[in-house]
């Protein structure tokens, strides 16, 4: 795991060096926010469904040893296995022991953001398996040796060109210039894949207790080839993925495509209840789930930071963010990246590692709104800029600017203090452009100072403003 | 009807005259305006650069300054947000105040918000003839709820013709200490935003928040743009 700390302003600097990265970004989530609208606008109860989820995810996120041993008894009793886990190595060691038992050690993988959080694929190769991503964003990002940009498109910051190049050359086809074609040289290649694996690796949406379901949502059909094609299909959740009652699927099922993707529904919802069984025709003749903590537990136990563990990642958050079109991904530091990632990241990975991510928002709350499980983004970023300030993480030069600001608010008698001379200070600079302290300097680099006023509103009080206008 | 301003640090000290035009609409509707003298900043800086203990003295005294008021009306969306929204997460360790906090909230109002929805007025008689863009500031829009009134408003002004702003409710990139830790990042979102204003051939851009104005007007100036940026406050002041 990365342990030097994530340098958001310059990761960020260099992103927006990048002339066309912003541009081409911007469109894919704009295109996403205006496929969302309508269908969120539809309907009606929205926000009571936002509420409800909400307060389902917040119930069983303080039951959690109990549904998630619900949900371990009705899978061992549907015919699967589970593997409980403590952290990302030992998660990576269960599945690859699953994997390397097999003759066949080809592995076929779908979408999982769990299984990037930690670097499964890595650990998987080097225990000497074959691991391809059936995702097509994911397969590509393979073959570039790159990371997801994004939780649910994560190939969004590769143009069709690059695409078309980087097939040609690591599948020896000609540069194509149109998407299907590119798509079908993409999906040939992996349909083989599928054709040889043993093992199906899978993320899991949902778990649902009561069952002993796990739900796998996806649009390419490669989710459903890799828990199908396969001998034995592991899945990977981590441990806020239960959710009690069959019934209140309808409702997550509900509110993620809309989210995710703008759909009303995506195009394939798999619901899987341990392996095939007698007299079935398709399925794996074994079902693992593996069952990852991974630093959740912590969080759990984070009455504040509690309700972050309700995301169901459906990306949404990254599509309205300014800050995220404009830094994508990889600026994070994390494969969970815009609001969602700036607040997990410093509670997965430490304040001393990610405390810069909290602060890398203008708290516009476009995220808090769209959140489809109604997670305040806006308010945990602000608690956890309060955390990285109590432990002392702000520089000497804020904090004498927000403590000198403080002590002078603190009575009016100091503000008529020292207000005339810092106007006599900020006039000086408009008229001379002597250098500017921090923070102002960092202001004029992009945009003027106002202009000085010749005296407050307080000392025109109580004459001021009757008829009199500018 | 007695009214107590709120007039905000940033509009005391740096836009005196929109602190004014917001008194004269209010005092133009017969509202009796009253300015608590002791009043300084919500502690909205502090409070969203992650110094809370520091902010938590700033709104103990706002709640004393205004303690006896009937209504406070603020010619700020991001100040009254802070109010009304982060004053209990703020101070949720002291309980005795819990009531008075919750109070307060709830009868501290926006400008646009009270004009709109207390007094239930769209007309407040001004006459402004200039093409006007409108820019949704983020707290009052998502914190607030201030969707319409701003629009309503200047609907009703005379003269005044109101182009649409694209992307009227992306974040101008201001966000406090944000425009000057991610200056960059804070820039790139400004520049969007008067790409937009420019778009709209408007000669005034306005909105209900100075903060947000302050950065629009610094980067029309950065660019000599002609557009000049001027609070709600101050176009329903104007006769
Ligand atoms: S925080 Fe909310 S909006 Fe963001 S990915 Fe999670 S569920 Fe979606």
């Amino acid at each position: 795991m990365r342990q030097d700390r994530i340098d958001f302003v310059h990761n960020s600097e260099r992103a927006l060096a990048d002339p066309t990265l912003h541009s081409s970004v911007r469109r894919a989530m704009v295109r996403f926010r205006e496929l969302q609208r309508p269908v969120i606008g539809e309907i009606e109860e929205w926000q009571a469904l936002r509420e409800y989820a909400h307060r389902v995810k917040l119930h069983t996120l303080s039951h959690l040893d109990q549904y998630l041993e619900q949900l371990e008894r009705q899978i061992v009793a549907a015919g699967g296995q589970v593997h409980w886990v403590r952290d990302g190595a030992q998660a990576g060691r269960v599945i690859a022991d699953l994997a390397r038992s097999r003759d066949d050690r080809t592995v076929v993988k779908s979408k999982s953001m769990t299984s990037e959080e930690i670097e499964l694929n890595q650990v998987l190769e080097a225990a000497g398996c074959e691991v391809v991503e059936t995702d097509l964003g994911e397969y590509l990002l393979q073959l570039a040796g790159d990371r997801p940009a994004h939780i649910i498109a994560p190939a969004v910051h590769k143009s069709k060109d690059a695409i078309a190049k980087l097939l040609a050359e690591k599948l020896g086809v000609p540069v194509y210039d149109d998407a299907e074609r590119l798509t079908r040289v993409a999906r040939d290649a992996l349909r083989r894949k599928f054709l040889a694996a043993g093992v199906g690796i899978t993320g899991v949406n949902f778990a649902v207790a009561e069952t002993g379901t796990i739900v796998v949502v996806e649009n390419e059909g490669n989710a459903r080839l890799t828990t199908s094609l396969p001998r034995v299909h592991i899945a990977l959740m981590g441990i806020e993925k239960v959710i009690p009652r069959l019934a209140d699927l309808g409702v997550f099922l509900t509110l993620l495509p809309r989210a995710a993707t703008g759909q009303r529904m995506s195009s394939y919802v798999s619901l899987l209840t341990g392996p095939r069984r007698a007299g079935e025709r398709d399925g794996p003749e074994e079902f693992h789930l593996v069952i990852m903590d991974n630093g959740r537990t912590a969080i759990q136990a984070d009455p504040v930071m509690r309700e972050s563990l309700a995301c169901i990642r459906c990306g949404a958050c990254l599509d309205v963010c300014p800050v995220f079109e404009r830094t994508v991904g990889h600026a994070y530091g994390s494969v969970y990246s815009g609001p969602i990632g700036a607040v997990i990241t410093p509670l997965y990975q430490g304040l001393d590692v990610a405390g810069e991510l909290p602060f890398a928002s203008s708290l516009c709350g476009a995220c808090g709104e769209i959140c489809p499980v109604k997670i305040d983004l806006p308010r945990l970023l602000l608690e956890l800029r309060a955390r990285v300030v109590q432990a002392g993480g702000a520089s000497w030069a804020e904090r004498l600017f927000v403590r000198g600001w403080v002590a002078t608010m603190a009575r009016s008698g100091r503000l008529r203090l020292v207000a005339p001379i810092v106007r006599l200070l900020h006039r000086a600079v408009a008229r001379t452009g002597i250098p500017l302290p921090y923070p102002f300097s960092r202001w004029t680099q992009f945009r003027e100072l106002p202009p000085p006023a010749r005296s407050s509103f307080r000392e025109r009080w109580p004459f001021a403003a009757v008829g009199r206008r500018r | 009807m007695r009214v107590a301003l709120f007039v905000t640090c940033l509009v005391d000290q740096l836009f005196p005259a929109v602190g004014e035009a917001t008194v004269s609409v209010l005092r133009r509707l017969g509202v009796d305006v009253q300015f608590p003298e002791g009043q300084t900043c919500c502690g909205q800086v502090a409070f969203n650069d992650g110094f809370w203990p520091e902010a938590a003295r700033l709104a103990q005294k706002f709640i004393k300054d205004f303690d006896d008021s009937d209504a406070v009306v603020a010619p700020s969306g991001s100040c009254v947000a802070m109010v009304r929204e982060f004053y209990p997460v703020l101070l949720r360790d002291e309980s005795a105040l819990a009531d008075r906090v919750r109070a307060l909230g709830r009868r501290t109002y926006e400008l646009s918000e009270f004009l709109v929805d207390v007094l239930h007025r769209e007309d407040v008689g001004a006459h402004f003839p200039h093409r006007v863009t409108y820019h949704a500031s983020c707290h009052g829009l998502r914190g607030l709820h201030v969707t319409t009134q701003p629009l309503r408003l200047l609907a009703a002004v005379r003269g005044l013709e109101l182009r649409p702003l694209p992307g009227v409710e992306e974040c101008c990139g201001f966000g406090g200490m944000f425009s000057v830790k991610f200056a960059a990042l804070s820039g790139s979102m400004l520049d969007a935003k008067i790409g937009a204003i420019e778009s709209t051939g408007a000669e005034v851009v306005t909105a209900t928040d100075s903060s947000c104005l302050m950065h629009i007007a610094g980067g029309l100036s950065r660019r000599n743009s002609p557009v000049r940026a001027m609070h709600l406050a101050e176009i329903l002041a104007a006769q």
